[in-house]
């Protein structure tokens, strides 16, 4: 690779041909501001739009100032990052968009972890020389999702993860100029469009104007109501990133205070849904053998490959847009909806409270679970499985209101007996894992022979689509695994036109599964991030003793107690589900 | 064939056919051949002659006597005493303004006298829905030159050495363009000519489309030998009807011809052209939001580089040329670079087309040789300002160009010229304004215009802008500071260096121009609250003088909220606070009793 | 953008899946099918987007982007006779924006939108390109020059009874 030769304020610089003056700038540890630039190097998508203009600089024998994210360096380039050219101009960039910004800080969810906010306090804006106009929208609140547009910066993250990554296509800029906004088709709500709450809208959106719905204040009120047995749930996901909402290293685990600061605040029951996870792996496990059993054995009424289901983002996928192939995804629910609902069955008998009196709260990564805790078919009579299910964020700010000093709880275990799990139950959080966990309890199951490496080397990384196979005593398995919904939509394109091979497929609708999820601690485009949890995550199976879901003691004890095996019917009650073809035209709609 | 003794040329171009001037063509038609003539005359619908403010146009060949003003009704009397008896209609003849006298033939007019026609060659001349008559008038040749004669390089080479620059505006010197292109590796390149003329008030690129839509196609091919590309499209507004149905005609009777499509002229060859259509936004003049508009988006500009020679559409090298741009190679071809660059000054070689419009006498399209001065074009071609007014200042270059005034229309036209005095060339219209027109206000107009139009991509345009646009509809209700004039200034300098396309960079030139050139009027409106040209109506005020009032009742007849009250023959009285400033009563009143204060 | 509600027949969707087929079911041709689909119908509602999207294999929200960047697209039906003002520079410099005024004056409308009873819609042109005749205003096809406020209402009499 050709190398040149640049300088950036004064200092030399050495980088390769087609780096742009942004990087360069990197190199010498100059952080260029920007609001719009979003590079996720490790997941390969790059959104440069070139639009904010915060990120200028001036370029000797340019006679305007240069967009850095977008502009390659050349041998013998000179630029200047903070000239007082270049200061003014950004500054005035940004009074223009504080001029259109509604000043809500004191109450905005994102306050405290919003970049414009950040670039204002950095800049030290104190009056905004420009008075006019202020673009208002009515805000829109969805089960998962809130949009407030009046905060919109026309950065376009999220139309690229919406419609490039994710290949929903939900949102798309309307209007033109000072009304340009960005939106789903006719402005109509989230709720009346395909949107799958997956929530990477959220994930990326630099101000307030993409948030979760907060359910804290409906947790506080029950925490407070003494009639009530609180129940808590935490998913896989959460332990690997919830330290870094209190300044600590990504990648951190923090399973044991995470356990400890839920019991300090007032949980009657802190319990795992990795408990539930492997629960999730024995029923879908099981459903994955009798397939492939019937199927191999020349059944050609089977259909496979089998896709997994415990990612409500995907759900909410394939039922708007694979509605005639609603029989091929495995029919087990989530492993959050399996613990709301052996929790208010099975836990509620032995602890002898009725079902109305328990509330079940799940601590995810996700803001899609938000929705999928609403849906019709997760309640019995009306009471929901899960009560509500609120973010990692929205817990590190609950456990920052509690006055709680999070970094110095001592680590402690959850409550049993649904506070078991295996290793197998964690990697559930990252891509490849949730196969992985099932290809451990279905190799042992089939081949009844115990595996010498539970590691599947080959079922695990971080490319958009993989694709493995696994030797199940002479038979070949095939695996494919997509994360991003645009990967999924490739395979799943694939099985449409008959041209899919796979035996099973797993789909995770966030970038490196649950761990980048749409209610995670904000990366602010640093996918390394996400590079350290992955690794965290796989560490912690690896310190288990158990990793097989089908060894975890507590969860034989609840087939024997109570499921009798799976697939019961019992299990296929409690435990499973069917999916709904969806579909929206505008004549259904007001 | 007939060989026609006389051919009668009929302007269809749109300003002259808003005038009835098919309708006119058609009864010329007729009265030829019930006169039994239609084997000596031939009625002909051309393109624009430029002369717009006395169409409809009706020019007799061989004599070139020039009509002017002719109405459909008037057909018969042409017919009858001009193709008869060969006697000119004295009353349709153009009446020099000063001297008051006729001039028959369009060479004496103080409107054409200054004027070269290069780009507007055939315009006027032939019958743009006819190949035959293209080819007549060396249509054609150039292409069949380059192909059969030239190479690619060469042919380069020649509209290098040409200096021929962008018409569209830009200026950037066409043959190095062409030679960016024609370098870059691509399996499939294209040439697109920008025909989205958005620059309101500019009609060049309509009139060489209605009038000699075949020049554009001939100079397409030709761009596309050199560079390599077999595929040419136009992108033009849908706001264009005519201009599009004549290049359909166009495209049809070349396949015919097989001067475009496979193995043109048996070179080995090959080109065609597609039209794609713009629909009503005037940021897709901008050649990375026109491609981008080409491909089925937004019009959203992208930020260059990279150029659209390396990265255009579909992501393959690309060529975009203005509509004028084109119209010149055909004959930088034919006649050489030599001799087009023997026309015009050091660094802006041949000639260029102007709108030429607003409070002049003769508003149409000209086509001056670069180096004429501003007065010249202004007070001889245009015939000075109209209702003998004072001249205050000259718009070049549209929404991105500046306000030149007096001491500036000594100027010789060029491109680097009129950006040294702080405008810029643009497409071509020129707006000329007088002592009734407010600067604060035209600038205002301008910004409008630029809000209205601006796609939203970049923060400095999209609000940048619009604050602009705020503080001086301020100053005009007369709430502005002399801290907004700073602002002004300030904003203006920021949004020109921050945005990311040349909508955004030349939006704030008409606020920067007109701060330059017309402080006082601005300090006026902010410190006094007055608008001395009378335009802005939160500062003005509808009187009518005691003294020049008659009674006729001919103002109160006409309010439209019947705010003026007044018997028969006695003074009328305008009731300021029903008055809604919308100026018919000024216009009605014929004893000069009506005044802006 | 507001827009008027349509119940699709059996023909019109076939019309769109016709256009959008006559472009090869290009997504890059969505403005070549926009213009086409516009053609047919008078305007762009919601259902003929969603058909259009279907129709080009593209989400319904990426139709709705393009149709409203685009001015000459409209989601509201044109009046019968759609009056166009050319508002460009030489039209207001010599007096488009009072003739402008003086029909939202008289119809009661804002610029974009139809009088109640479907007559008359008024938009603004940037420059029909006959700046000889500034002020210019369109009425359908029929266009007349050097319109004054006063003669607005003589515009709209000629109508009256249409």
């Amino acid at each position: 690779m050709e190398l040149i030769k640049l300088t950036i304020d004064n200092r030399p610089v050495e980088v390769e041909k087609g780096t742009t003056v942004y990087h360069a700038a990197k190199k010498l540890d100059i952080e260029i501001p920007t609001l719009c630039y979003m590079n996720l190097a490790d997941l390969k998508i790059e959104h440069k739009p070139g639009g904010c203009r915060v990120c200028v600089v001036e370029v000797e024998g340019r006679r305007n100032l240069a967009p850095s994210c977008a502009t390659e360096c050349h041998d013998g380039m000179v630029v200047k990052t903070n000239s007082m050219r270049v200061l003014n101009s950004r500054r005035t960039v940004l009074e223009l968009i504080l001029s259109d910004h509604p000043f809500d800080c004191l109450i905005c969810a994102k306050s405290g972890n919003c970049d414009l906010q950040n670039m204002a306090i950095k800049m030290g804006v104190r009056s905004i020389p420009f008075q006019g106009e202020k673009s208002t929208y009515k805000p829109d609140y969805s089960p998962a999702i809130i949009r407030e547009m009046d905060k919109c910066i026309m950065c376009r993250r999220c139309e690229t993860m919406c419609n490039d990554f994710q290949t929903v296509g939900v949102l798309s800029g309307i209007n033109r100029g000072f009304e340009a906004v960005v939106a789903p088709a006719f402005e109509r709500d989230l709720d009346h469009s395909e949107c799958t709450y997956c929530g990477q809208c959220v994930a990326v959106c630099p101000t307030g104007a993409l948030t979760e719905v907060d359910h804290t204040p409906q947790v506080i009120r029950a925490l407070a109501d003494t009639a009530k047995t609180v129940v808590v749930q935490t998913a896989p996901a959460v332990r690997a990133a919830l330290g870094e909402e209190f300044g600590m290293e990504p990648g951190t685990l923090v399973t044991g205070k995470l356990a400890a600061a839920l019991r300090r605040l007032g949980f009657d029951y802190v319990f795992d849904t990795d408990f539930a996870a492997d629960l999730t792996i024995m029923e879908e496990g099981t459903e994955l053998l009798d397939r492939l059993g019937r199927f191999l054995g020349g059944d050609k009424s089977v259909k496979l490959p089998m896709l997994t289901s415990c990612c409500p983002g995907w759900v909410n996928f394939f039922e708007y847009y694979y509605p005639d192939m609603l029989d091929i995804p495995s029919t087990a629910r989530s492993p959050q909806q399996m613990f709301g609902s052996i929790a208010k069955s099975y836990f509620a008998d032995k602890i002898k409270v009725e079902r109305k009196d328990m509330v079940v709260v799940s601590i995810m990564p996700c803001v899609a679970k938000k929705y999928e805790a609403s849906r019709e078919e997760f309640k019995v009579d009306g009471n929901p499985d899960v009560d509500f299910s609120i973010s990692t964020r929205e817990l590190a700010a609950l456990i920052k209101g509690a006055n709680i000093d999070f970094k110095s709880l001592p680590d402690e275990d959850f409550d049993k007996p649904l506070g078991e799990s295996t290793g197998a139950a964690v990697i559930f959080g990252v891509t490849g894992g949730v196969i992985e966990a099932a290809v451990r309890t279905a190799y042992e199951l089939h081949t009844k022979k115990t595996l010498d490496k539970v590691d599947f080397k080959q079922l695990r990384g971080l490319e958009g689509i993989r694709s493995a196979s696994v030797d199940f005593n002479g038979v070949e398995i095939k695996i494919g695994i997509a994360h991003g919904l645009g990967n999924a939509r490739k395979l799943l394109d694939d099985i449409k036109a008959g041209k899919s091979h796979y035996h099973a497929i797993e789909i995770m609708a966030c970038p490196s599964g649950c761990i980048g999820g749409g209610g995670q601690p904000l990366h602010h485009g640093d996918s390394s991030v996400l590079k350290a949890r992955h690794k965290a995550i796989y560490s912690e199976d690896e310190m288990k003793v158990l990793r097989k879901s089908h060894e975890n003691p507590y969860i034989l004890k609840l087939y024997e107690e109570f499921l009798g095996k799976p697939m019961s019917e019992k299990a296929h009650h409690l435990l499973h589900t069917h999916y709904f073809a969806k579909k929206l035209r505008h004549i259904d709609i007001d | 064939m007939a060989k026609y003794k006389m051919h009668m040329l009929v302007c269809g171009g749109t300003g002259c056919r808003a005038s009835a001037s098919d309708m006119l063509y058609e009864n010329l038609k007729k009265e030829v051949q019930e006169q039994g003539l239609d084997n000596e005359v031939q009625v002909v619908t051309t393109g624009c002659f430029g002369f717009c403010e006395q169409g409809p146009i009706v020019k007799m060949i061989p004599d070139n006597t020039f009509y002017v003003g002719v109405q459909p009704k008037d057909a018969a009397e042409i017919v009858a005493e001009h193709a008869l008896k060969g006697r000119k209609v004295g009353r349709l003849l153009y009446k020099d303004p000063v001297k008051k006298e006729q001039i028959p033939d369009s060479k004496h007019m103080g409107f054409y006298k200054k004027q070269i026609r290069i780009a507007l060659r055939n315009c006027g001349l032939i019958d743009p829905e006819n190949i035959n008559e293209y080819l007549a008038a060396d249509g054609y040749e150039a292409l069949g030159m380059v192909l059969l004669e030239m190479t690619p390089e060469t042919a380069i080479k020649e509209v290098i050495d040409s200096g021929l620059r962008g018409r569209g505006g830009g200026g950037f010197p066409t043959g190095v363009k062409w030679k960016i292109a024609h370098d870059v590796k691509g399996e499939q390149k294209y040439v697109v000519c920008n025909a989205d003329e958005g620059d309101p008030g500019a009609f060049m690129d309509r009139s060489i489309l209605e009038g000699d839509p075949h020049c554009v196609l001939e100079a397409m091919a030709i761009n596309g030998f050199c560079i390599g590309a077999t595929k040419g499209l136009i992108y033009i507004r849908a706001e264009y009807p005519l201009a599009i149905t004549r290049l359909k005609i166009a495209i049809e009777q070349a396949r015919e011809y097989g001067l475009l499509g496979k193995d043109i002229l048996g070179s080995g060859f090959d080109f065609d052209v597609e039209l794609r259509y713009g629909a009503g936004a005037f940021v897709c003049g901008e050649e990375t939001a026109l491609i981008r508009s080409m491909e089925g988006h937004r019009g959203e500009p992208t930020f260059k580089p990279p150029f659209p020679a390396q990265s255009g559409y579909l992501g393959m090298p690309t060529n975009v040329n203005n509509v004028e741009t084109y119209a010149n190679i055909p004959v930088i071809i034919n006649k050489g670079a030599k001799w087009f660059a023997s026309i015009g000054t050091e660094k802006s070689k041949g000639t260029k087309v102007f709108a030429l419009a607003g409070k002049i006498n003769n508003v149409g399209l000209i086509e001056v040789p670069m180096g004429i001065t501003l007065r010249e074009v202004i007070f001889e071609i245009g015939g000075g300002i109209k209702g003998g007014k004072k001249f205050k200042a000259v718009q070049t270059g549209g929404p991105s160009g500046g306000c030149l005034t007096e001491k500036h229309l000594d100027t010789p036209i060029d491109y680097d010229n009129l950006l040294a005095v702080g405008s810029m060339m643009g497409s071509g219209g020129m707006i000329v304004m007088d002592e009734d027109d407010c600067m604060v206000s035209v600038s205002k107009f301008y910004l409008d215009f630029t809000v209205e139009e601006s796609c939203g991509k970049c923060s400095p345009c999209r609000i940048g802008n619009k604050r602009l646009y705020e503080i001086l509809d301020k100053i005009t209700k007369g709430q502005g500071s002399m801290e907004d004039l700073d602002k002004l200034r300030n904003l203006s300098n920021v949004i020109k260096d921050t945005s990311l396309c040349g909508l955004g960079q030349t939006s704030p030139n008409p606020v920067l121009s007109t701060l330059d050139n017309f402080y006082d009027e601005y300090v006026a409106h902010v410190t006094e609250e007055k608008c001395f040209a009378g335009q802005c109506k939160d500062l003005i005020k509808y009187e009518i003088i005691p003294e020049n009032c008659v009674g006729c009742t001919a103002c109160a007849r006409n309010c439209p909220v019947n705010c003026i009250s007044g018997e028969r023959k006695q003074v009328h009285l305008i009731d300021q606070s029903l008055c809604i400033k919308c100026g018919a009563c000024l216009e009605k009143c014929k004893f000069n009793a009506v005044t802006i204060i | 953008m507001t827009s008027v509600k349509l119940k699709l027949k059996e023909n019109d969707v076939q019309k769109i899946k016709e256009i959008c087929k006559s472009f090869n079911n290009e997504p890059g041709e969505l403005i070549n099918v926009l213009h086409k689909t516009q053609e047919h119908f008078g305007y762009l509602p919601a259902e003929v987007q969603e058909e259009v999207a279907e129709g080009l294999g593209i989400s319904v929200a990426k139709v709705y982007g393009v149709v409203t960047f685009y001015s000459f697209f409209t989601m509201l039906p044109k009046g019968r006779f759609p009056i166009s003002i050319c508002t460009g520079t030489a039209c207001y410099v010599r007096g488009a924006e009072k003739v402008l005024d003086e029909f939202k004056r008289i119809l009661k409308v804002p610029v974009g939108e139809t009088t109640p009873d479907g007559k008359f819609s008024i938009t603004c042109l940037r420059c029909v390109g006959a700046c000889g005749l500034a002020p210019v205003v369109m009425v359908g096809d029929k266009t007349y020059g050097r319109v004054t406020t006063d003669g607005v209402k003589d515009i709209l009499k000629e109508y009256e009874n249409e």
